[in-house]
């Protein structure tokens, strides 16, 4: 048996699952210390369902509590920046286009040293030891505890990022390394942002993953522990306490992934109807598909893998308006006080809520206090809101023709008739804790985003070949079992500008969890 | 109208040089960013207008050359911007007192901004296309006769080159190998003037008209931002005749690409009813159809912007599903004659249409 769990900002959820069967599920409030939430979540299922924590055999868990931590600053640490490149790059050094309260909480100082690669492979120039020797002085003296190293295509070649990281860390002692290689993909400045992100969020990951483990502990749960990343993959707890940052995007994602679970479809549209907004994802094989545009988080330039998902201002609580004959919702809501302002819980605000209610299509509240609502503004309003979906919907499609669509979420009551573009459309059972279910079956992955330079067929052949399998590699060293794991995804983009056939290729592949019994 | 380049205005001119980019030339994000740190380090950068350059001027252009996706790992630097132009200025034994831009669309807005401040030197008010075109012979000096060569190409490493070339178009081909082993991300110099070449040879006015587009769709008011920055446009001598020629969803985008060109056709239907655009590019937008009628041909300018934000859509950008509007504006006049044909029209590109203004085309055949 597995458990799954998705700590939020407002709730914390849990599910525990017997193979394919949701067998218990549980909503608590997250709390502050994060430990007691789950510690609260997870015992409450254990009850339910008449299990102890050594039948568990594994319990993966989702949190969007970093990210959070970084927009709001909060218990950041403070990072030294080592670029290797120079003497490439010089004119826009490290923590560029930060916004002032983030440059404030996290700069402790840069360096931009000699070496680096160019996009066949060559070395821009070796790797400049003394003045890295130099770097780790500074550090030293400024009582700097965490570090990023960035270096010009890196993610082609890690090895002079791998070596300073070495040098570092033997001449300070303690200090955490964090390697942009690790990270992100082309674009050296986004993908250094990542790295002195999360070398200021090393220490909190440390304090978090402690506290994961005591609260399992304290249930008597003694089985191995997984943590979410952004594509909905799972990572080992030394690796969340060393990339802390690849757990960004895990709440989304989850969502998505235990909805395409819940409902067995790999290919879909997937609309999560909340009380303020509706979420649409698109999944692929799968997965969520990735969005392909730098993310800001905090104000700070990235290029995560991060799902693309569109966010509109509709949900069960938004408000219904009418002017001049013309009837809209949202984008505004009355959020968590619907079930105080709905005309159906006894207020006088007219929402969303209301008008499925009075449609007659869905059941809560008290009908009777929507009996009175005129049947065109219901009809009208019925149209706005279907006519937001299906204009949400065809922004996320990548091509004409119908596909399948799964409702999750609170508000999904709201959609009552069938939409443009949709073939079939599923509401699964446990759609509100997808999240969770989306943690617990969590596989692991392996990604390689390098330059190829292809002639002609031959090489071309020989360039994916070598993709994907350096992308198995990866995800065996992750953990995946290798009889399991194949390949999701593999994109080949040639680059502008350029004669020969340089071609940027990105493989990712995943497999299944290797399970250590417990 | 701008009359210098500051930490105040420099997002409107790479949302404004995006524009004029019509779909290509390189995202000016990242040179802006290294203008904000020139600019915070040496001071603004003040315009200089055409007809205030003195015939005796030195006027030397500053640009970044090679591969986008290879820019956003290398990034750039004014020290390397400083080899190539220092090296030309010596070959010529002609300091320069004035720093000009050879293609105010995309990237190539940026650098001669970060260089002028770094030199303490006017930029000049105007640029060597009006817009961006892939190629180093694709400007208008030299349809004026200004030579490109002697042209002058720096890596990070202080390595330089120095090519005499009898045409434009035979430095470029002499230079991209020579990009491609600088490491595909570099500066150069090209197109050396004296200030009276410089006022027949540069389109005018570039630089505060890309300002004052950035400025119109980053303003918000009353207008939507698609309307801001038509209207943006009607106010300059050479974009005035804008149309906003198509608005739709993007239904179909396909790309091929060979030796460093993307070239690709998207279609763009309408929200209602049947109307369709089709647009071609390589690199940049080329030319655009309108059910099957022609609305505009290169050298005219063709760009797709989003519906809501007004921004430019780059074409690697371009997605199915998109809500954009296509929009078109008048060249400038120094492209659209006879011998600027010979160098930028439709044939240049393998296109088979013969040039045919936008004004005429859409006002024409409705």
């Amino acid at each position: 048996m597995r458990i799954g769990v998705d700590v939020g900002g407002t709730n914390t959820d849990a599910v525990l699952m017997d193979g394919s069967k949701v067998l218990a599920s549980r909503k608590m409030p997250t709390t502050a210390d994060v430990s007691s939430g789950i510690e609260a979540a997870i015992g409450a299922i254990l009850t339910e369902a008449d299990v102890t924590g050594s039948q568990i055999d594994c319990v993966m868990i989702g949190t969007t509590h970093f990210t959070n931590a970084f927009v709001q600053a909060k218990d950041l640490a403070r990072v030294f920046a080592l670029r290797i490149g120079a003497p490439a790059g010089r004119g826009i050094p490290p923590f560029s286009a930060w916004p002032a309260a983030m440059r404030d909480a996290v700069f402790g100082g840069y360096a931009m040293v000699r070496g680096g690669y160019e996009f066949d492979g060559r070395q821009i120039a070796p790797l400049d030891e003394a003045a890295i020797a130099a770097a780790a002085r500074d550090i030293k003296a400024k009582g700097i505890g965490h570090v990023a190293v960035s270096g010009i295509f890196s993610q082609l070649n890690a090895d002079q990022e791998i070596r300073a990281g070495e040098i570092l860390a033997d001449a300070v002692p303690g200090l955490s390394v964090s390697l942009s290689s690790q990270l992100g993909r082309v674009g050296l400045l986004e993908r250094e942002n990542a790295a002195i992100m999360n070398a200021s969020l090393r220490s909190l990951a440390d304090h978090v993953a402690d506290a994961f483990a005591r609260a399992l502990e304290s249930l008597g749960i003694t089985a191995p522990f997984f943590v979410s990343q952004n594509d909905g993959t799972l990572m080992k707890t030394d690796q969340l306490r060393r990339y802390p940052v690849l757990t960004f995007a895990a709440g989304p994602t989850n969502s998505l992934r235990g909805a395409a679970w819940l409902t067995g479809l790999k290919d879909a549209i997937v609309v999560d109807i909340g009380g303020t907004t509706t979420d649409i994802g698109v999944l692929v094989n799968g997965f969520p598909r990735q969005s392909s545009v730098a993310v800001d988080i905090g104000g700070v330039r990235t290029n995560f893998r991060m799902p693309d998902i569109i966010s509109i201002g509709l949900g069960g609580g938004s408000r219904v308006r009418e002017h001049g004959g013309k009837v809209t919702v949202g984008p505004d809501s009355t959020g968590f006080r619907l079930l105080r302002e709905g005309l159906i819980f006894g207020g006088a605000t007219l929402t969303a809520s209301d008008i499925a209610v009075a449609s007659g299509k869905a059941d809560f509240g008290d009908r009777k206090k929507v009996e009175h609502l005129d049947e065109g503004l219901v009809f009208a309003a019925l149209d706005a809101i279907h006519g937001l979906v299906e204009d949400g919907i065809d922004r996320m499609k990548t091509s004409r023709g119908k596909t399948p669509m799964i409702l999750v979420g609170g508000g999904h009551v709201l959609i009552s008739r069938p939409l443009e573009g949709i073939s079939q459309t599923e509401a699964p059972d446990h759609a509100g804790v997808a999240n969770a279910v989306g943690a617990a079956i969590g596989q692991i992955s392996g990604e390689i985003d390098r330059i190829y330079n292809i002639a002609n067929d031959d090489s071309r052949e020989a360039a994916l070949a070598d993709a994907r399998e350096r992308a198995i590699e990866a995800a065996v060293l992750a953990g995946a079992d290798r009889a399991s794991v194949e390949i999701v995804n593999i994109e080949a983009v040639p680059l502008q500008y350029l004669p020969g056939g340089a071609t940027r290729v990105v493989c990712r592949a995943v497999g299944d969890l290797v399970m250590e019994k417990a | 109208m701008a009359t210098e380049i500051n930490l105040d205005n420099i997002e409107d001119l790479a949302v404004g040089s995006a524009f004029l980019g019509t779909g290509g030339g390189g995202d000016p994000y990242l040179g802006s960013l290294l203008c904000r740190e020139a600019i915070a380090k040496y001071g603004p950068v003040r315009l200089v207008s055409l007809d205030d350059l003195k015939d005796e001027d030195s006027v030397y252009v500053a640009a970044a050359i090679g591969a986008p996706t290879v820019m956003i790992e290398k990034l750039f630097s004014v020290e390397d911007q400083h080899h190539a132009v220092s090296l030309l200025e010596r070959y010529l034994d002609r300091p320069a007192t004035a720093i000009t831009s050879a293609e105010i669309g995309g990237c190539n807005s940026m650098m001669p901004v970060a260089y002028a401040a770094m030199r303490g030197l006017p930029l000049v008010d105007g640029d060597g296309m009006g817009r961006a075109f892939p190629e180093l012979q694709m400007t208008s000096m030299n349809v004026a006769g200004i030579a490109c060569a002697p042209m002058t190409l720096a890596d990070e490493h202080g390595n330089s080159l120095l090519i005499q070339a009898n045409s434009g178009k035979k430095a470029e081909l002499l230079a991209r190998p020579v990009v491609a082993e600088m490491g595909a991300s570099i500066c150069m110099s090209c197109y050396p003037m004296t200030g009276a070449e410089a006022r027949r040879g540069l389109v005018r006015d570039t630089i505060s008209a890309a300002v004052a587009i950035g400025e119109a769709v980053r303003t918000r008011g009353d207008l939507s931002a698609i309307d801001r920055l038509v209207g943006a446009l009607r106010q300059h001598a050479y974009y005035a005749d804008a149309y906003r020629i198509f608005d739709g969803k993007i239904t179909e985008i396909e790309r091929t690409t060979q030796s460093g060109w993307v070239t690709g056709k998207c279609t763009i239907a309408a929200a209602l009813g049947k109307r369709e655009a089709q647009l071609t590019f390589k690199n940049e937008n080329l030319v655009v159809y309108v059910d099957g009628v022609l609305r505009c041909v290169v050298p005219d300018l063709i760009t797709v912007v989003d519906q809501e934000t007004g921004q430019a859509i780059p074409t690697e950008r371009l997605a199915y599903g998109q809500r954009v509007s296509v929009i078109g504006c008048s060249a400038p006049a120094p492209l659209k004659t006879p011998a600027a044909l010979e160098v930028v029209g439709p044939a240049c590109f393998g296109l088979s249409e013969a040039y045919t203004p936008i004004r005429a085309l859409m006002e024409g055949k409705e």
